[in-house]
């Protein structure tokens, strides 16, 4: 098996992160880097909208590997993530065969043969990850929406790198992909798979990160209303509310303030626009009361 | 990683693995042998690095991240005695110790001191906050003993003669100098200051493993995570944790009851349906057909004791119960000190949890006339003002600590109401070795209905599952 360094160092991972335009912490940066030298995967958990999913990107782009998504839901199975014989195609075989051959009985064991082979193999990402030579960041998103029979198969994935298909054998990896499962922990996850993996926490960030997040993405605005606009976040993610805003909305609002010429972030402007970051009646009232807004 | 064994490195890997373990974490040997494989692949001479290697092989919950970070601390101690600048003060005063105490240690040490400090929140100065925290309890919270090994440093002694919250004033001026407005202002000190306490309380229990062995420290000073937080011995801070607890909580509990009610949705089999089918396939019945099962959704009636010393384990379970309605048919809440009082209504869908808290603690007045929790009269008056409440499709669920003053306890009530509802719980949130003790009713009122223990969110989450099944 060839090894691959994605990252060289903690301090050569936060760089090459940060020239793709991602901010990591000294946290993420570590153990994005562990993820590789380890040849783990990583489970990152975290509130919706600090930049789970961009994390996978971003290494993705930093290394110059390509990007392989499974998108979890409730319902996935075997046939959508790992992979699936394409039984139209086989079924044309079969009749193409029979209508060559007027005896089908005789040549049946050269059509079986001849139908589970790679041309009639549907990769699903999982699959098209392991099978993949190139350097390959898988990403399996949002991974506490699935079934528990979904992480039952993804041990075996994410323990030895290997699928076993029964008419064709074991696919091992020739290169481990670079793993990264996110999780809204809206249901806890198994014990087993959260011991092969390596876990981060995304949380909301401090308030210089965040502004030097808010301008790399919306250049455009101002520096002073930046500054207004990550203080009035942290000061609404200090209230009780019921989805205090990520960095997802900070940068939304970021966009709109921009898009509606706003040069002033005063109550009036904050109050009015405060649909973008506030996603709930109840926390629009707190926030409106709380900031003294009318 | 072989080599160099018995350096004292893996002798402290292993003890800090078994603190973690000791304070609930679930580390397997696997995780083990992957926290030796991260760190051999870190920088050992950065501390965060070690630590950040550490957490993501061995941390695999948030909650438990504070105890984690508590235990590094111990382990993995940032620097040892007082560092640096406290030697250099030693070797000015000559011989340090006992002796050299009233010199570094008097009122204008502390003036002195103290300026620092100032300058240093007012600057928000994190490098020199750290280093004024070990100053602090080296000078002012050391304890000394009656023998060698007998000193200790106390972090509260130090704050109580330092007492950083009276600098908030000036922390105040300093920041609205800045251009901040008066209320940011007062939040950011405020927020200055608590983190300094921490701090403090940090390197004191330091200073103390020092001493003592890290073991020591870990089993007397740390605090369970949030969610093994007993409710009667949280703080303030605490309990504001806990309620931001609550919604992520309940949101866990309903995708989880959602899952079980989809696995468990095929009915008894229907025979008619499945002989009807087998026709098709001569007779063997191939595929069964089931009986669509009925949906059955509890009705609850939850009944809390919403006196001082429980009140605060009613609110949450309040809390979660409502947030959780959909899973019930119908949910009404009664409040009681030594009176009923109805509060169904407090809970609105979408309601914002701070008012609903607001609105709770303000009704507690209709609950009582004379303020002392009495369990017979309550129950008595619940039984005559809502006749209504508990019929055969509810089920009841009473919250207290069966304190009642040694007042009437009127089981009888109790009997009856039980035997009317379709089931009955009692929930204590106090320890089963404190039930029956003092004036506890529980022995006499766990005799009638089910008594169960439930002294943390963990406890109560188990519970409202079941209820909800």
């Amino acid at each position: 098996m060839t090894t691959v360094t994605w990252f060289a160092s903690p301090a050569d991972a936060s760089e090459r992160l940060h020239e793709v335009g991602y901010l990591a912490d000294p946290a993420t940066s570590t153990t994005s880097y562990l993820a590789g030298a380890l040849e783990k995967p990583l489970l990152v958990e975290g509130p919706a909208g600090v930049g789970k999913t961009e994390l996978a990107k971003a290494v993705a782009r930093a290394t110059g590997a390509e990007l392989v998504r499974l998108q979890c839901y409730e319902g996935l199975d075997e046939a959508r993530a790992l992979y699936e014989w394409n039984y139209k195609k086989q079924l044309l075989r079969i009749q193409a065969s029979q209508a060559r051959s007027s005896d089908g009985d005789e040549t049946w064991d050269a059509t079986h043969d001849d139908i589970f082979t790679e041309d009639f193999l549907l990769t699903r990402p999982l699959l098209s990850a392991i099978r993949r030579e190139e350097p390959t960041v898988l990403l399996i998103d949002e991974v506490d929406k699935t079934d528990i029979e979904v992480e039952g198969l993804l041990l075996e994935v994410l323990s030895d790198f290997q699928v076993t298909i029964p008419e064709l054998g074991t696919i091992s990896s020739t290169r481990r992909p670079f793993v990264v499962l996110t999780s809204n922990a809206s249901r806890e996850l198994s014990e087993a798979v959260k011991r092969r993996c390596l876990y981060l926490h995304l949380d909301y960030p401090d308030a210089e990160r965040e502004r030097e997040i808010v301008a790399s993405q919306v250049p455009d605005l101002d520096d002073r209303v930046t500054r207004q606009l990550v203080a009035t976040i942290s000061r609404l993610r200090e209230l009780e509310l019921k989805k205090a805003p990520s960095i997802a909305e900070s940068v939304d609002w970021a966009r709109t303030l921009v898009a509606l010429e706003i040069g002033d972030l005063d109550d009036k402007a904050i109050a009015d626009t405060l649909g973008v970051i506030l996603k709930h009646r109840s926390d629009h009232d707190r926030a409106v009361k709380e900031l003294k807004l009318r | 990683m072989t080599g160099g064994s018995r350096s004292g490195l893996v002798d402290r890997h292993i003890a800090f693995l078994e603190a973690l373990r000791a304070a609930g974490l679930p580390v397997s040997l696997a995780e083990d042998l992957d926290a030796v494989a991260a760190l051999t692949a870190l920088d050992w001479t950065d501390r965060t690095q070690v630590k950040e290697g550490y957490a993501a092989t061995l941390v695999k919950r948030q909650v438990q991240r504070p105890i984690f970070e508590a235990l590094f601390d111990l382990y993995f101690p940032r620097l040892v005695g007082s560092g640096v600048a406290g030697l250099d003060r030693a070797d000015a005063e000559g011989q340090a110790g006992a002796d050299a105490s009233p010199v570094r240690d008097n009122g204008a040490a502390l003036a002195e001191f103290r300026e620092q400090l100032a300058l240093a929140l007012e600057a928000g100065d994190e490098q020199r906050l750290q280093e004024l925290a070990a100053e602090m309890v080296g000078r002012f919270g050391a304890m000394p003993g009656r023998g060698p090994g007998l000193s200790s440093w106390s972090a509260y002694t130090a704050m109580q003669r330092v007492a950083p919250s009276e600098l908030v004033d000036r922390i105040v001026a300093a920041l609205l100098g800045e251009g901040l407005t008066q209320e940011e202002a007062e939040r950011g000190a405020g927020r200055r200051v608590g983190a300094f306490t921490q701090r403090v309380e940090a390197d004191a229990r330091r200073r103390i493993a020092e001493e003592k062995g890290a073991d020591h420290v870990a089993n007397v000073a740390l605090r369970p995570s949030i969610d093994r937080l007993d409710f009667s011995a949280a703080r303030r801070s605490d309990l504001e944790e806990m309620r931001r607890e609550i919604y992520p909580l309940a949101r866990r509990l309903a995708t989880r009851l959602t899952k079980e009610h989809h696995a468990r949705r095929r009915g008894p089999l229907d025979f008619r349906r499945t002989v009807r089918a087998s026709m098709s396939t001569g007779g063997v019945p191939i595929t069964t057909h089931h009986r669509p099962k009925r949906p059955h959704r509890t009705e609850l009636v939850v009944l809390c004791d919403v006196s001082g010393s429980v009140a605060s384990f009613a609110q949450f379970t309040l809390l979660l119960v409502f947030a959780l309605r959909d899973q019930f048919q119908k949910v009404r809440a009664f409040t009681f000190i030594d009176h009923v009082h109805e509060v169904t209504h407090h809970f609105t869908p979408g309601a914002d949890v701070a008012d609903v808290m607001a609105d709770l603690a303000a009704s507690t007045a209709h609950a009582a006339l004379w303020g002392r929790t009495n369990y017979g009269r309550a129950l008595t008056k619940f039984v005559e003002e809502h006749p209504d409440a508990v019929g055969p499709k509810t089920s009841l669920l009473v919250l207290g600590d069966a304190r009642s003053n040694y007042s009437d306890l009127h089981e009888g009530v109790l009997r009856e109401l039980a035997g009317t509802a379709r089931h009955a719980w009692w929930l204590n949130p106090e320890h089963r070795r404190h039930w029956g003790t003092g004036d506890s009713a529980a022995t006499t009122y766990g005799e009638i209905v089910p008594m169960v223990e439930c002294r943390n969110l963990t406890q109560l989450a188990e519970f409202v599952h079941d209820l909800a099944l």
